[in-house]
């Protein structure tokens, strides 16, 4: 890997492994400390490897060196409170006792640790993924200000707050008791599904950041499934969702930076090795009693992966849709659902449920209008796509629109 | 919103569907439910099974199966939010066990736990 690739491969690699070792071993009250020290890690690999080249191995080289920066602040630190509170016996003036276990092990619990820290139910959700972004996947706040669509000031005063939420709460980096861990591992699992839909249908514009997005989650949600205690049936479920939806990636859009729509894609652009690998999750999700909305979600774009339109297909995806809104409600999930119907029951039935929907601010609620309309009443499909234009906020999302009305049957 | 819940009535609980027949039903009860919650306004379901099923007589007296003289029986209930009775109950008319000849949809405004009903 060229020199200047590899500092940023590592960076996103290694960066939350370092922070959440140290994290661990200060105490989240320290968080910025250990923010500060990886940080700085990177910063004199910069430094030294653009001098002097890369060492042979560039990996323990970081370890070795945010090991030594912590080790310096850790006496720096216990000579402060040596000399400002003397009544506290330090016995651990031992060189070992600064020393910081960078072993596959700790840091892999460490990691799950911190993300679970990090997932806390007390700091609100947008919060949690800032957090996950800046701390596990290594973002920069100008890098989140965008995926969020906002200003660096807002990230920063946002992830400030939710530092100091965790600090006051006195949340410990450790994993939740056996008896809490599946309650807890559904705020977790949130906090990646709503990471990776950030990437999916994110407003930025930024492919490159958005499609990053979802692979981080992909990662996130990897590492549970690497650790016995987390790899849990739905971890499994989300995750082959998450793969069968990042399998079409390189359909969606094409050469000039456009949406494709599914019914447009080339099939042969779809990632058949991501698929495959959903597959292979979504198999060993099927076990256990619990039923979570991940599955159904993960079957449904399990369907979705299988481009022929059959009885079958439609049939298994409506069914799906009207358990999934059983356990939770969502209008694109409604909508989604009204469609599937359109394909078994035909666009009568369908357009029947459609109009009880009542989504009217919802710009899709009047797509899937126009959509059903368009064979039926070519005059009332204009108007729902035009109302659904004129609800659209992104040019991507206009352009597709204009292109649904300027084919409408003449 | 109220909560309501819609009680399936069969006239004659001793009839055996073929299990052909019941695929189908299940099938149209599920897109019923599916349609409700597309509106989201389910709030819970709950089958009721035959399998197993007791009655408990005055006196203590205990019989196998809900029926006796009386064929009547409930074969289960959701629970939606409704604005009023008569959208409850416009929810209720898209029930599949209505296709029964004799079966009712029995629609009830469920008692708030805050003592105001």
């Amino acid at each position: 890997m060229a020199q200047q690739e590899l500092i940023p491969h590592l960076f996103r690699t290694e960066y939350r492994k370092i922070i959440s070792v140290l994290c661990r071993r200060f105490g989240f009250d320290h968080v910025e400390i250990a923010e500060d020290i990886a940080s700085d890690t990177f910063a004199t690999a910069a430094q030294t490897w653009g001098l002097n080249g890369a060492p042979a191995n560039p990996i323990a080289w970081l370890y070795s060196v945010a090991k030594n920066k912590a080790r310096n602040h850790l006496q720096r630190s216990s000579v402060f409170d040596g000399k400002v509170v003397p009544e506290v016996k330090y016995t651990t003036t031992e060189l070992h006792e600064y020393d910081i276990d960078l072993s596959p092990q700790n840091i892999s619990d460490s990691q799950l640790q911190m993300m679970f820290t990090i997932c806390h139910p007390s700091i609100p959700p947008e919060a949690q993924i800032g957090l996950s972004l800046r701390i596990l996947c290594g973002f920069g706040i100008d890098e989140i200000a965008e995926a969020f669509l906002t200003n660096k000031e807002t990230i920063n005063k946002r992830l400030y707050r939710a530092r100091e939420k965790l600090r006051e709460e006195e949340i410990r980096i450790e994993f939740p008791g056996l008896s809490e861990i599946d309650k807890r591992l559904e705020n977790v699992l949130m906090t990646i599904y709503l990471l990776f839909n950030e990437g999916c249908y994110s407003v930025s514009q930024n492919e490159v950041l958005r499609k990053d997005l979802c692979f981080e989650a992909i990662r996130l949600c990897e590492m549970l499934i690497d650790n016995k205690s987390t790899d849990k049936p739905p971890v499994n479920a989300l995750l082959a969702l998450m793969y069968f939806h990042a399998s079409r990636f390189d359909a969606r859009i094409n050469k000039n930076g456009e949406m494709v729509l599914y019914d447009d894609q080339d099939t042969t652009l779809w990632n058949q090795d991501m698929i495959t690998k959903g597959g292979y999750f979504l198999h060993r999700s099927a076990t256990g009693e619990s039923l979570s909305k991940y599955h159904l979600e993960a079957s449904i774009a399990y369907w979705s992966t299988q481009k022929q339109d059959t009885t079958e297909k439609w049939e298994n995806i409506l069914q799906l849709y009207n358990r999934y809104l059983q356990i939770e409600y969502s209008p694109i999930a409604a909508l989604n659902r009204t469609y599937a119907l359109s394909k078994v029951n035909g666009k009568e039935v369908a357009i029947t449920e459609a109009e009880k929907l009542k989504l009217d601010h919802n710009q899709f609620y009047f797509v899937l209008l126009g959509e059903l309309y368009t064979s039926i009443d070519k005059e009332i499909a204009k108007k729902h796509l035009e109302k659904a234009y004129s609800l659209a906020k992104t040019t991507a999302d206009k352009h597709v629109i204009q292109q649904k009305i300027d084919q409408l049957p003449n | 919103m109220d909560e309501y819940a819609l009680i399936m009535r069969h006239e004659d609980g001793t009839k055996i569907a073929s299990p052909e027949q019941m695929e189908i039903w299940m099938k149209q009860t599920m897109d019923w439910i599916g349609g409700i919650a597309a509106q989201n306004k389910f709030v819970s379901g709950t089958g009721l099974l035959f399998d197993g099923a007791k009655v408990v007589k005055h006196g203590g007296v205990v019989t196998d199966g809900p029926f006796g003289a009386i064929k009547e029986t409930i074969g289960g209930f959701i629970v939606v939010r409704a604005e009023s009775p008569d959208e409850a109950a416009d929810f209720a008319k898209g029930c599949p066990v209505l296709q029964g000849d004799g079966n009712t949809m029995e629609v009830r405004r469920i008692a708030k736990r805050d003592g105001t009903h």
